[in-house]
């Protein structure tokens, strides 16, 4: 039996304590209103496991010895929000082309600039897809409560090294500062640690990428010297530009992510079997969302719920299968309307999108889903 | 010897890219020799660059290698310090990398006094952009960026790296070789934040636009600018104007970083008990 402890936490403690179950052991970042608790529990608590904490002059910096801490063996995270996750973007570029592992969260705040720094919003979807220049591929998780903060950042850190990759955790500000109820075990199952590279310094070729299209990147000082570069670069690790080689890094990078798609995404389905409107969210969106539904059944609509929980890549697979059930699809987010269009890109053909949107800095709350949901059924 | 230098380098990947008669390469064959001296542990040294034509060089030399962004260099290696003290660890940045896009990252490293090597390929100008003018270019030269003369005042590197709290700071040229490998020497066995600025010269582009014809020119004007502190210090304020001191210019022993954060640890420890 696993021995487990019930605690009030908020979801920005609760990142911590999944971090540290998940064997955080260094941290760099540049404080951020709605963040900053994660940088200071992780002062605090990093230190008497022998971890390393430090602040850095700015996000840029913390982004860099984030991957600078990872590429001498320590699992490393970074935290931040909006503003703080625009200047991480350049070398959140260069983690995924070196194929770094790492974790971000970026605790979202109103925006655009610096917006509402203490308000809730959903506005970085998009930019976690694409804020970093150039094609890539990312993994982006979305929790919807405390309890599942504490599991996503668990796993954010799993498939950051199962993936030699960055992971980034987007958190609602609500979902970092509420509190909640978690119990927190004392020892966590299924815990990836980093690979070590299997041949021998002499034979090591350190982008030469297994069967899962991941490299192993061996911890600077284990007696393995090789070169790390952001220029594209051959599976020596030594930059290139011959077009064959930029061909095969470039669809390497995409097919580690997309051939593990059923590993990496998570969604949940809520009453969906017999739906007829099916309501798309995630984060604290698709909390208002579940409250809503259930209000709808009990006015005798048959609704359900898709709670996404890994943004990127997307469920398409999960999109899809209630493509052709369902009459009308809503699309709840805390923005001007992002990821609706993902959905109406995957199957606005076969059913219609609406969006749903709130972006004032107050919650969506669970009436105006429970509205736009009556008034699609009216209507379909 | 020789054969002792060449472990140090990835023999197989030096078609490298500096043009012939840049004066990075010399600063890199210091940079060798000082490790040499130094004896360095290659399995164990971490050889962190930015971007720019200097910070290519670390791909020709056979340690662990990191060649990241424009700037970040410092802060890339400062993790990795912070992360495996036992790490030695070096970095090399342009005059562009290290004072423009990367000077606040500079002034921080000095002031933690993080034990790190930075060797700052001081060539006056952008060289792998085509010759902008960068934040170390003298007023009144030329660049591509500056076709009617600079007016961007200049900085004076060592100055800014003394104030901001390195603990070893020096300046030496690509004409001064074994001065240079010697000041490298010293800046790695300070414990605590080194900066060497290595004079350089890009005769592709600041040697064109400001009429040095030839690299030879160029290395004269390095023999020529480059004055031992003593013999600059003695020199009257009118007769400063071009010439600059060479040798090392500031060591003042200070807490390391790493060590300190050790402190750190230990009171965690001894708190949660
Ligand atoms: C963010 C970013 N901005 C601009 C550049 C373009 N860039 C590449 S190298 C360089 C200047 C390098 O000059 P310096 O550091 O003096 O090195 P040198 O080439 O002279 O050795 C610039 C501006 C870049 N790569 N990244
Ligand atoms: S452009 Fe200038 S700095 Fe760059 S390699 Fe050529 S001479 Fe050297």
């Amino acid at each position: 039996m696993i021995e487990k402890k019930t605690r009030l936490l908020q979801g920005n403690e609760a990142c911590v304590e999944g971090a540290l179950a998940a064997g955080v052991t260094f941290f760099a970042g540049y404080p951020i209103t709605p963040s900053t608790e994660i940088a200071e529990l992780l002062s605090l608590y990093l230190p008497r496991i022998g971890g390393k904490f430090i602040q850095m002059e700015d996000e840029i910096a913390g982004m860099a010895a984030t991957i600078g801490g990872s590429l001498a063996g320590h699992k490393a995270m970074t935290a931040t929000s909006g503003p703080g996750f625009s200047l991480k973007q350049e070398n959140l570029g260069f983690a995924i082309m070196a194929e770094v592992p790492c974790v971000i969260v970026n605790v979202m705040r109103g925006g655009p600039s610096t917006g509402l720094p203490t308000a809730t919003a959903q506005g970085d979807v998009m930019q976690a897809r694409w804020g970093t220049h150039g094609d890539h591929p990312i993994i982006a998780l979305a929790p919807y409560s405390v309890p599942d903060t504490f599991y996503t950042t668990i796993k954010a850190f799993n498939l950051a090294e199962k993936y030699s990759t960055p992971v980034v955790i987007l958190l609602d500000e609500v979902i970092g500062h509420m509190r909640e109820k978690i119990e927190v075990p004392d020892h966590v199952d299924g815990i990836i640690d980093r690979k070590s590279p299997e041949k021998s310094p002499e034979d090591y070729l350190p982008y030469e990428a297994g069967p899962d299209q991941a490299p192993v990147l061996a911890k600077f000082g284990s007696g393995y010297r090789y070169h790390v570069t952001g220029l594209t670069h051959d599976f020596t690790g030594f930059p290139t530009t011959d077009p064959k080689q930029v061909k095969y890094l470039m669809d390497r990078l995409n097919n580690k992510i997309e051939m593990h798609k059923d590993d990496i995404i998570e969604a949940e389905e809520l009453e969906l079997d017999d739906a007829e409107i099916m309501v798309v969210a995630y984060g604290s969106v698709s909390r208002s969302a579940a409250n809503a539904i259930r209000s709808a059944r009990e006015a005798g609509i048959k609704v359900g719920l898709l709670r996404l929980k890994t943004i990127w890549p997307f469920a398409e697979k999960h999109l899809k299968k209630y493509a052709d059930q369902v009459k009308a699809v809503i699309v709840a987010e805390q923005n001007q309307g992002q990821i609706v269009y993902e959905v109406e890109r995957l199957i606005g053909c076969q059913a219609p999108v609406y969006a749903e949107n709130r972006y004032d800095g107050e919650l969506m709350k669970p009436e105006q889903i429970l509205n736009r949901i009556k008034e699609v059924y009216r209507n379909a | 010897m020789l054969n002792d230098l060449k472990q140090y380098l990835r023999e197989d990947k030096l078609k490298h890219i500096l043009c012939s008669g840049c004066g990075h390469g010399t600063i890199m064959n210091a940079l060798v020799h000082a490790i040499e001296k130094c004896q360095l542990d290659r399995d164990n040294t971490v050889i962190v660059s930015g971007i720019g034509c200097s910070s290519r060089i670390p791909g020709y030399l056979n340690f662990n290698t990191l060649h990241t962004t424009h700037g970040r260099a410092l802060a890339f290696a400062t993790g990795i310090k912070l992360a495996d003290p036992q790490l030695k660890v070096i970095v090399i940045t342009g005059d562009g990398d290290g004072s423009a896009i990367g000077g606040n990252h500079l002034i921080h490293a000095c002031r933690r006094n993080i034990d790190i090597t930075t060797i700052v390929f001081n060539n006056n100008i952008y060289g792998m952009t085509n010759g902008q003018y960068s934040p170390m270019t003298p007023v009144g030269s030329y660049a591509s960026t500056a076709p009617y003369g600079n007016i961007d005042r200049s900085f004076d590197l060592c100055k800014l790296a003394t104030g901001s709290g390195a603990t070893f700071v020096a300046r030496g040229t690509a004409y001064h070789v074994t001065m240079l490998t010697d000041l490298i020497v010293k800046g790695i066995a300070n414990d605590g934040f080194s900066v060497v600025e290595a004079m350089s010269h890009c005769p592709t582009y600041y040697g064109r636009k400001n009429k040095l014809k030839s690299p030879v020119i160029m290395m004269e004007m390095l023999k020529k600018s480059a004055l031992p502190l003593t013999a600059f210090e003695k020199l009257p304020a009118e007769k400063t104007e071009g010439k600059y001191a060479i040798g090392v210019l500031h060591h003042e022993p200070a807490p390391e970083y790493t060590k300190e954060y050790d402190r750190v640890i230990e009171i965690a420890q001894k708190g949660a008990n």
